[in-house]
């Protein structure tokens, strides 16, 4: 039922010294050799200059990190006081769509604001059936005439789509993206001719579906990369990933460095995306809270969080003004957010099992969240009522 | 969870707790589901139906057991008495329940109450009987031995004990068709394992301190600047987010009325003011829109600069197009724009298209930069600003009309009929607006 992993003490000889001694695994740029424990201490002290020691330099760094966090102490729902509440919300349940004979991992629109595409172990609409239990990625392609999707198989492919009954969509099928481990995110750039992915083995990628080479690669995460957004700035030219190792990272992608990194989270991030002005991004993660960090101030300016929530957030997602964020959470429900104010506006229920995603249509009329419980559910705003008492609600 | 879990055993703030009567036997530190409701309600702050959402979580995750109807673990906010499971059979202890255990639990239930297991949990019973025959001798020893301990124990300490058995089984043995609340998605590799610092070693800590104090030295705005950015972006946008103030003539989601969608379509004749008005915002949005596009593309037409729009539009293509396809495009790039004597001539500065020159040696797709950013600057600080003053635009604006919003109909339950629209997959491709003639005033283009 739950897997647990030992560390296990093997005997033998050491890779370095030679000695029968019980040994450590030890990774040196990118091979896994062993070590006894007196080795490990020292390959620990190796690259050290005169004068310094491992300690200083470790006080070093912890000094000019904290030098870094202690400028600018301003929180955005301070600034926001000013600001009209927002009344109450009323949402309702327009659609709900039941089709998939399994969980609802993913799903996407597309840009006609009326189709969406999403996945389980079989595609919705098209009914494709892929030869992986998870798919746990899908994306529309610009011009809707195409579907991506990825996930356990290690590889993300793009399907063309036909209403031709007679053809059988597996066989055009185009294998684009090979990554050594799970497929967690993919998403066309602005156009049907590149595709970005991010995976379980730590790197995100850029790839040309028309021959399947592997444009740009991303390393600098230290553990799995849970999903990704790309950025709707002018220039088009970076995008913001999350992952285990509870760190957000902005990258440029033409030339695959890190441009930033974000890391205040206290677990796993599951679900980043950008705000619409594209100076800001959220992320969802399973400590339970959303944040918003800002990029031009380099730090994090609002957490969307409250005591009754003790389950994580799967995906997040804005509005089209970016007033409201919301957030699909692990133990069923959906929460709005007002943005600004760092209050919640509503909770949504009726969802049967985890909300696993969750996204805000492309003109912004509505947002659809599919879940474990093999829907997927469309909803509207059916009423606003103005405020005209302050409410206690968090 | 558990910290929820334990405030509300707390003696003094927590859940208030009586001995229950249940049949015939007293049984202490029992809560109501009301009470659990309400304690919940008022800690967090909450609404009632939050609060029975947080409830029922709690007891579908095992941590709060019915002691009524232990079949269902269902949270009613009523007299229904429950109690709080023992920390023993918490599921965060992740224990894995293991098939030996279940099966005593099965034998034990079918030897005391004479055959009365559910369904499902008979077929557990014979599929583990097959599965462990040889170890079933000892299965039934223990069930046994565990009834004639219990025997010795006050009625109510065995039904409580059973109880917490029962939720503790239908939690990591759920029947058929409950939802199985200890299943996680595909396993991950956690931080604690990651691979890239096995060791803190010291070229660890210089990358650190090379990256923060690359971060300290990093342009940033201040805080209040960007923040008041924010507070600006949701006032000039919240007119046009149709789920923040809604939209006209109505939501189509909520109505099944297409009409919002033919009035916003990609390419139409008369756009709508709050479009209209959308193109006033940024440059940015301005492209975006199509039909906004080709305005400008006129507005420029007039002003003999259209060859920048169609520039930048070629370099996009270059951007995201096809590996394969780049030299081709970069080539007739070069020929319609950059050469000296081109039909179309682009303006950029010399330090920039020298450079572009060079680059063109060794094309890749993102060669053209510079000079597409030069030329996005120059139309984004000049032509744009120059264009919203400009007749065309007011035009346009006072022209654009703001729907009506449909009645609501009096019987809302006449039911249309949806049909789903035609996939984009099935349209022609639309003719991309060429460098040659720009469209005149949206005229709808296939």
């Amino acid at each position: 039922m739950c897997d647990q992993t030992f560390l296990v003490n093997v005997f033998g000889s050491c890779d370095k010294c030679f000695k029968q001694r019980a040994l450590r695994p030890v990774f040196k740029k990118s091979q896994q050799l062993s070590y006894c424990s007196t080795c490990a201490e020292i390959m620990a002290t190796e690259g050290l200059h005169e004068n310094e020691t491992l300690a200083s330099l470790k006080s070093e760094a912890e000094k000019v990190q904290k030098k870094k966090a202690k400028r600018h102490c301003f929180v955005l729902h301070q600034v926001a006081e000013r600001v009209e509440a927002l009344g109450q919300f009323v949402m309702k349940t327009r659609r709900t769509l039941k089709g998939h004979g399994n969980k609802v991992l993913c799903m996407d629109w597309c840009k006609d604001k009326r189709r969406i595409v999403s996945s389980s172990q079989v595609c919705h609409e098209h009914a494709v059936t892929m030869p992986c239990t998870w798919v746990m990625a899908c994306a529309y392609a610009p011009s809707g005439c195409a579907i991506a999707c990825g996930g356990l198989d290690n590889k993300c492919s793009v399907y063309p789509l036909t209403f031709d009954k007679n053809e059988n969509m597996a066989a055009k099928k185009k294998s684009v993206a090979m990554h050594t481990n799970y497929l967690s995110a993919c998403s066309f750039t602005n156009s049907d001719m590149q595709i970005l992915t991010a995976s379980g083995d730590g790197t995100c990628a850029l790839w040309d579906v028309e021959s399947g080479q592997l444009l740009q690669s991303f390393h600098g995460h230290g553990a799995d990369v849970l999903c990704l957004d790309l950025a709707p700035s002018e220039t088009g030219n970076t995008f913001v990933s999350g992952g285990c190792d509870k760190k957000a990272m902005v990258w440029d992608m033409r030339s695959g460095q890190c441009v930033q990194a974000f890391e205040t989270h206290e677990s796993d991030i599951n679900s980043v995306r950008y705000y619409p002005s594209g100076d800001a991004f959220a992320s969802g993660s399973d400590d339970a809270t959303c944040r918003l960090y800002d990029l031009r101030a380099d730090r994090e300016v609002a957490i969307y969080s409250k005591e009754s929530i003790i389950f994580g957030a799967s995906s997040v997602d804005f509005s089209l003004s970016g007033r409201l964020l919301f957030a699909g959470y692990n133990d069923y429900t959906i929460n709005v957010w007002d943005v600004l104010k760092g209050s919640r506006v509503s909770i949504l229920f009726g969802h049967e099992n985890r909300v696993s995603t969750l996204r805000v249509s492309p003109d912004g009329t509505a947002f659809c969240s599919g879940s474990w419980d093999h829907t997927l559910r469309v909803r509207g705003m059916v009423f606003c009522f103005p405020v005209c008492e302050r409410r206690e609600d968090g | 969870m558990e910290r929820v879990v334990v405030s509300m055993q707390d003696p003094d703030q927590g859940v208030k707790m009586r001995s229950q009567r249940l049949l015939v036997t007293v049984i202490p530190h029992a809560v109501t589901g009301s009470d659990v409701v309400q304690w919940l309600a008022q800690k967090f702050c909450v609404s009632e139906e939050e609060a029975l959402h947080l409830g029922a979580v709690l007891v579908q995750h095992g941590y709060i057991y019915p002691l009524r109807d232990p079949r269902s673990l269902m949270l009613r906010p009523d007299e229904t008495p429950y109690r709080f499971q023992t920390p023993y059979f918490w599921t965060s202890t992740l224990w894995p329940a293991a098939e030996l255990d279940y099966a005593i639990y099965l034998a034990k239930k079918n030897i005391r109450k004479r055959g009365t297991l559910v369904d499902y949990e008979k077929d557990c019973y014979d599929r583990l009987h097959k599965k462990i025959n040889h170890a079933w001798d000892l299965v039934l020893m223990q069930a046994r031995e565990q009834l004639r301990a219990a025997k010795q124990r006050r009625k109510g300490d065995r039904l409580v004990i059973a109880c917490q058995e029962q939720t503790y089984w239908l939690v990591n043995r759920p029947p058929p068709r409950a939802p199985n609340v200890l299943e996680q998605g595909p396993g991950r590799g956690s931080c604690a394992a990651s691979r890239v610092l096995m060791t803190k070693s010291a070229d660890f800590y210089k990358r650190e301190i090379e990256y923060f104090r690359k971060a300290l030295g990093r342009t940033r705005v201040k805080s209040s600047i960007c923040l008041e950015a924010y507070l600006s972006f949701c006032g000039q946008r919240g007119p046009h987010d149709p789920l923040v103030s809604g939209c006209l003539p109505s939501n189509p989601w909520i109505s099944d009325d297409d009409a919002y969608w033919v009035m916003n379509a990609p390419t139409v004749a008369a756009p709508t003011k709050l479009r209209v008005e959308r193109w006033g915002f940024s440059f940015r949005e301005l492209l975006e829109d199509p039909v906004g596009r080709a305005h400008f593309m006129d507005f420029l037409g007039k002003e003999f600069s259209g060859e920048n729009l169609s520039f930048w539009e070629a370099c996009e293509e270059l951007r995201y197009g096809a590996q394969a396809q780049v030299p081709t495009l970069v080539d007739a790039v070069y020929e319609q724009f950059l050469a000296p004597g081109a039909a179309r001539w682009v303006n950029i500065d010399s330090r920039t298209m020298e450079q572009t020159l060079e680059g063109l040696h060794q094309p890749h797709r993102y060669v053209l930069d510079d000079a597409q950013l030069h030329i996005y600057m120059l139309m984004k600080k000049d032509s744009y600003p120059r264009f919203l003053k400009s007749d065309m635009y007011k035009g346009l604006l006072a022209e654009a009309g703001i729907p009506l919003e449909t009645k609501r109909r009096v019987f809302p339950f006449m039911w249309r009929p949806r049909h789903s629209s035609p996939s984009p997959a099935l349209l022609p491709t639309p003719v991309e607006p060429t460098a040659a003639c720009g469209l005149g005033g949206g005229d709808g283009v296939a």
